[in-house]
């Protein structure tokens, strides 16, 4: 018997040492994420991607797949929890989508439209963020971070830079840069580091490129996140 | 102005630095001491650190701000004053105090005196409870707080008094043990357990902790014989793997978890002050078995100043032969503990947040598998047990597993610390077996008039006067210690909200359930304390309360909620009391938001007001 697992009733297969979300992408089927990109170290922390597995509920990006596993995804029930949690990442922030350069092209937008939010439902919490605007290049808006550590994971791992990291605990988590001067422009970041092109909303943005694609033409105008993630993850083994 | 502005910030740091090599694990022990001597950790500091361990700064910066003694880039005073805010330090008076010290030295908590003098805050339970209200000042514990009290630690800070020079008698700690069983009933020759496991065999000691039914005090009830076993289990798989050409890798580290923040559980304490030889010869019989050769004591911020007390013990122990080398004179038997400080985060008694910590980390969960018994600290497989765990296990070494099968209930053999606290006569320590009734020990230590008992701390269950026949033990009421009581006429609603704002406090922040969850359960909890709540505040707690314990990463999300839910569960009437009739009411304060307006026009009259009177 090869190896397979089942997803809403769906049975796919999966190879040793992947995770049950590298199996669904691997296979089409789209589970909401937000921390995780198949190129970094799974990472775990915005649990979008929960799923329950032979009654309990895991994160899908970092559990292994394994023989058998019965697997609720794409649920009325679990999708209710991803909007609530998709609420509180808007509410604990500051995202004023109009004004965004990111609009059109977050991952945090698209996922909220994917699971029809339709509110931010709970109170703003309007807490007070500093924007890093000291590099040349590269803008920090701290007010857009949903703490995913996609940048650090990139700038470690890929960069080799260790330019970002998380300061603070619980609510007061926060992005900190690897200067004296906690300023963006005394780290060894550059515009064509990984870690400058990879956070999934507008809080590391890449300067002087604002609305070189205007909206109405970007990436979630036509699609839905689904459909995109999936492709790129189609890409993605077509390449291996 | 705080020390670390001064020049010679190298000079007086070199020690320190020196002191712990270049271990990248030293971080937080590092960022510690230098808390202590500076009172602040300033940017330069962590340059400092950061060069000589040769980290990047970030990291160095990040674990700086995860824990709470450590006060990231803020200053504290030279002398720092943290009440300890459990709920029964409230119900000795706390805020009162609190209140009346800060205005007798002209201080706002969280600020730092203008000299620098002094600084003045909360924190979070220092495990006094039986003798609160209860502080620490640089450190050091201040119990049974009243008001003469802090008119003598005014005085002594006025007069620049070191600590080290104040009256010992303000920092008596008691033992208050009040009821004793096997544990804590017969005196212990240090030796004997571990001279009884080397007579026995690691493999038939082994077998006396599996056959005893030891299951783990920490709260989750693990058994421990398995526990043993995987992390065994994990070397003699590897050698099959033929893993083991990693060479160190395959080394196993024993580790004890001190670190008891769970408000209202103080029997940890008790057990390392008074049975410490007990605890660290459960620790070297574990090593025994599976075979470790490091042990760690990890011990929370909080009994730090225990640690001398400790590290003496342990200095006997090798001198007798019981640690180190050739332990009892058997030929490659070698085992030591090494004792690292937390730094004020509960969420570092969750073993893999204890584990990070360990290796000098921020103290965050991981991700699981892998489990520590397999991939633990640095790697290696890792035993994380209770300080009580251990203690039982150097039992079961010395008596045989099925002497401590034999007591206790089914599924719940041997004997149970409680740490009571609250509303009764005799608060402290009572070792009960498994399976006595919350009936029998509400009698035993002088309750009246009991009304609800908080069983395992705020992650545990709120029990009503009607549940008082269940009984301690894994099959009802699972415990890892507290024993909270409350009698007729407390507000429950007030404990409930106390432990909401601990539950925020100590969140992690990693994942977004827990993050967000607990801040807005906060809020929703101190917008019905202001008279603000409506019914669909409460409809909002239980679906906040469902998703913190569905979709949380660790059981500190998972339980955040209990304390909320049980009481509406339980005690609906406390949350109705309080609501408004509206059926909705904004969050946002209409007439507060004004106050700004009022102070700047002067004015206070009704007209300045919105729907006072109306
Ligand atoms: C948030 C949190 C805090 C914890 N705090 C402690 C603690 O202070 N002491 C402890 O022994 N276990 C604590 N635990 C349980 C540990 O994770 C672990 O289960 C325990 O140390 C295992 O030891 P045992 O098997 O001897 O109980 C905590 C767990 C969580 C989720
Ligand atoms: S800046 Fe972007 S990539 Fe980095 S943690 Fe924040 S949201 Fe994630
Ligand atoms: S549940 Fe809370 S404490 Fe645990 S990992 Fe998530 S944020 Fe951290
Ligand atoms: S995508 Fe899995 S937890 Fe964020």
């Amino acid at each position: 018997m090869s190896n397979t697992i089942t997803i809403d009733g769906q049975t796919i297969p999966f190879q040793e040492g992947q995770t049950i979300m590298d199996a669904a992408l691997a296979a089409g089927v789209y589970i909401p994420h937000l921390c995780h990109n198949p190129e970094f170290t799974p990472h775990g922390s915005c649990k979008l991607c929960t799923v329950t597995v032979n009654g309990r509920n895991v994160a899908s990006c970092t559990m292994p797949a394994v023989e058998g596993q019965q697997i609720a995804n794409n649920t009325d029930e679990l999708n209710a929890k991803r909007r609530a949690l998709t609420q509180m990442l808007f509410v604990e922030g500051n995202h004023f989508c109009p004004f965004c350069e990111k609009s059109g092209n977050c991952n945090l937008q698209a996922v909220a439209y994917h699971l029809d939010m339709m509110s931010p439902h709970y109170n703003h919490f309007y807490p007070a963020r500093e924007v890093d605007a000291s590099h040349p290049d590269i803008l920090l808006d701290r007010n857009r971070c949903i703490l995913c550590e996609l940048c650090v994971r990139a700038s470690r791992d890929v960069d080799g830079k260790e330019v970002f990291g998380l300061s603070g605990r619980g609510i007061d988590c926060k992005l900190v840069v690897n200067s004296s001067s906690g300023d963006l422009v005394d780290t060894d970041l550059a515009a064509t580091d990984k870690a400058a092109s990879v956070c999934p909303t507008g809080a590391i943005i890449v300067k002087r490129h604002g609305f070189s694609v205007p909206i109405g033409q970007r990436i979630f105008d036509h699609k839905d996140i689904s459909q995109v993630q999936l492709e790129a993850a189609q890409k993605e083994r077509g390449h291996e | 102005m705080s020390q670390c502005d001064s020049p010679d910030l190298k000079q007086r740091l070199a020690p320190i630095l020196q002191k712990h090599g270049r271990d990248p694990t030293k971080v937080l022990q590092i960022l510690r001491e230098i808390q202590d001597t500076a009172h602040c950790i300033c940017g330069q500091s962590i340059d400092l650190i950061a060069e000589h361990l040769d980290l990047p700064r970030v990291r160095v910066a990040g674990v700086a701000g995860f824990y709470s003694f450590l006060a990231g880039g803020q200053a504290c005073g030279e002398y720092r004053v943290l009440f300890s805010d459990n709920i029964t330090d409230h119900m000795l008076g706390k805020a009162e105090l609190m209140d009346y010290f800060s205005k007798k030295l002209w201080l706002e908590p969280g600020k730092v005196s203008e000299d620098g003098l002094v600084s003045v805050d909360s924190t979070s339970c220092t495990g006094m409870c039986d003798q609160g209200p209860a502080a620490l000042v640089n450190g050091m514990p201040l119990t049974n707080l009243d008001e003469n009290c802090l008119d003598l630690i005014c005085e002594l800070i006025r007069s620049r008094k070191p600590v080290s020079d104040w009256p010992p008698m303000l920092f008596e700690v008691q033992d208050n043990i009040l009821r004793k069983d096997v544990l804590l009933g017969e005196a212990f020759e240090p030796g004997a357990a571990l001279k009884a496991t080397l007579a026995r065999g690691p493999r038939e000691t082994w077998a006396e902790v599996d056959k005893s039914n030891l299951r783990g005090r920490g709260g989750a009830g693990f058994k421990t014989a398995s526990k043993w076993s995987f992390c065994h289990a994990a070397i003699a798989e590897e050698e099959g793997h033929v893993v083991c050409d990693i060479g160190d890798r395959a080394e196993r580290i024993m580790v004890c978890n001190a670190d008891e923040g769970e408000p209202g559980t103080f029997k940890d304490r008790v057990l390392l002050n008074s049975y410490a030889d007990l605890v660290f010869e459960g620790m070297t019989v574990g090593a025994r078995v599976v075979g470790a050769r490091r042990g760690f004591l990890y011990l929370r911020g909080e009994y730090a100043y225990m640690l001398g007390k400790l590290e003496g013990v342990l200095q006997q122990r090798r001198e007798k032969g019981l640690l180190g080398k050739n332990i009892l004179g058997e030929q490659g038997f070698d085992f030591d503990i090494e004792i690292h400080l937390g730094a004020g985060a509960y969420i570092c008694g969750e073993e893999s947040a204890l584990i990070e910590s360990l290796e000098g980390k921020r103290g965050r969960p991981r991700n699981r598998p892998p489990f520590p018994v397999t991939h633990g600290y640095l790697g290696h497989p890792t035993v994380v047990d209770n300080v009580e765990t251990f203690a039982c296990a150097a039992k079961i070494a010395l008596h045989g597993g099925e002497w401590f099968a034999a007591m206790g209930t089914g599924q719940s053999a041997g004997t149970k610390i409680l740490s009571i606290s609250g509303d009764c006569e005799r608060r402290g320590i009572y070792e009960y077996p498994f399976g006595t009734t919350i009936r029998q020990i509400l009698q035993d230590c002088g309750a009246e008039d009991p009304y609800a008992v908080q069983v395992s701390g705020p992650s545990g269950t709120t029990i009503s006067w009607k549940e008082f026949d269940r009984m301690i033990a894994f099959e009802d009421l699972a415990t890892a210690g507290a024993f909270m009581i409350f009698k007729r006429g407390r507000d429950l609603f007030q404990m409930a909200r106390n432990f909401s704002h601990f539950f925020a406090h100590e969140s992690c922040g990693f994942c977004t359930p827990c993050r967000v969850g607990t801040t807005l359960m906060q809020r929703i909890m101190d917008k019905i304390d202001g008279g603000h709540g409506t019914a669909s505040d409460l409809e909002e707690m239980k679906n906040l309360g469902q998703l913190l314990k569905t979709m949380s990463h660790c059981g500190l999300g998972t339980s955040a909620a209990n304390p909320v839910l049980d009481t509406l569960n339980k005690f609906p009437d406390v949350y109705e009391q309080k609501l408004k009739a509206l059926a909705f009411e904004p969050a946002f304060d209409l007439d507060g938001a004004l106050a700004t307006a009022r102070r700047i026009t002067g004015r206070d009259d009704k007209e300045a007001h919105l729907g006072a009177e109306s």
